[in-house]
């Protein structure tokens, strides 16, 4: 009987307040997006010939998240018969803009102004346990580039 | 972030600059387990989801002296740069994480 009660309260627990800040971070990310929109960010210029004179230094950002015990749970049931995670999908990109802003801001606190190759990392940090574990992180590192 | 004596890119050259010497490869990596407040807290973050702040420090942290390692390797050879730079995190065990991060040491003008 406890055991039900709780895991009900776990999966309330992960079910409002989840979706709370979930939406409060998109919320926040879309904000920031938008400050941060006038960096040009690009995948491309690994082997670019810069003959103008700028400085350049490596920026990276990174962001380390966890599914709450309700994905948690709605994992466990779609993985009987596959499919799409909409929800470790959601967390996922929550996790990529994220770790991009981060990368963005610090390039802007440099002065840069624009970030070539970037790159994206994902980790697994920790593994899925029975308490309901598991997390993962979102790295992106780029070159910052500042024109004199 | 990197010490100013060395410039750190992870593109094949420094922008703006010539490369006139190669010192080969230099690699940092560092190990940090987490302690047990921040795995406990972690824990219950975990009910929630979202970010894990502790973790996200913690692999800072480990990222930051992995860097200065391979910096100061590449300060020893004599460089004054480091192109090409990747990183590859693992997992080793339940508890630690290993940040490695490599690249080739060069001198430019």
């Amino acid at each position: 009987m406890f055991t039900v009660i709780l895991f009900v309260i776990l999966l309330g627990l992960g079910y409002f307040i989840g979706s709370a800040v979930e939406k409060s971070h998109f919320a926040s990310i879309a904000e920031r997006e938008q400050t941060l929109s006038y960096l040009p960010v690009m995948t491309t210029g690994k082997k670019e010939q810069f003959d103008a004179p700028c400085n350049s230094q490596l920026v990276y950002g990174s962001v380390v998240v966890g599914q709450d015990y309700f994905k948690l749970f709605i994992f466990s049931l779609i993985s009987l018969v596959g499919g799409r995670v909409t929800s470790y999908e959601k967390l996922i990109e929550r996790a990529r803009r994220e770790a991009l802003l981060r990368l963005k801001q610090s390039a802007a606190d440099y002065g840069a102004e624009a970030v070539i190759h970037l790159r994206f990392e994902t980790a697994v940090i920790m593994t899925n346990n029975r308490n309901g574990g598991g997390a993962f992180e979102v790295f992106a590192y780029g070159t910052a580039l500042q024109t004199k | 972030m990197p010490n100013t004596k060395i410039t750190v890119t992870n593109i094949e050259t420094i922008p703006g600059k010539t490369i006139i010497e190669n010192y080969g490869v230099v690699q940092g990596s560092s190990v940090r387990a987490k302690h047990i407040g921040r795995d406990l807290m972690a824990g219950l973050k975990n009910l929630v989801g979202g970010e894990l702040v502790g973790y996200t420090e913690l692999l800072n942290e480990t990222r930051s002296e992995a860097l200065k390692r391979m910096e100061d390797q590449a300060f020893h050879l004599g460089a004054n740069a480091i192109v090409n730079v990747r990183f590859a995190t693992s997992a080793i065990s339940a508890g630690a994480s290993e940040i490695f991060v490599y690249g080739t040491a060069v001198r430019v003008q």
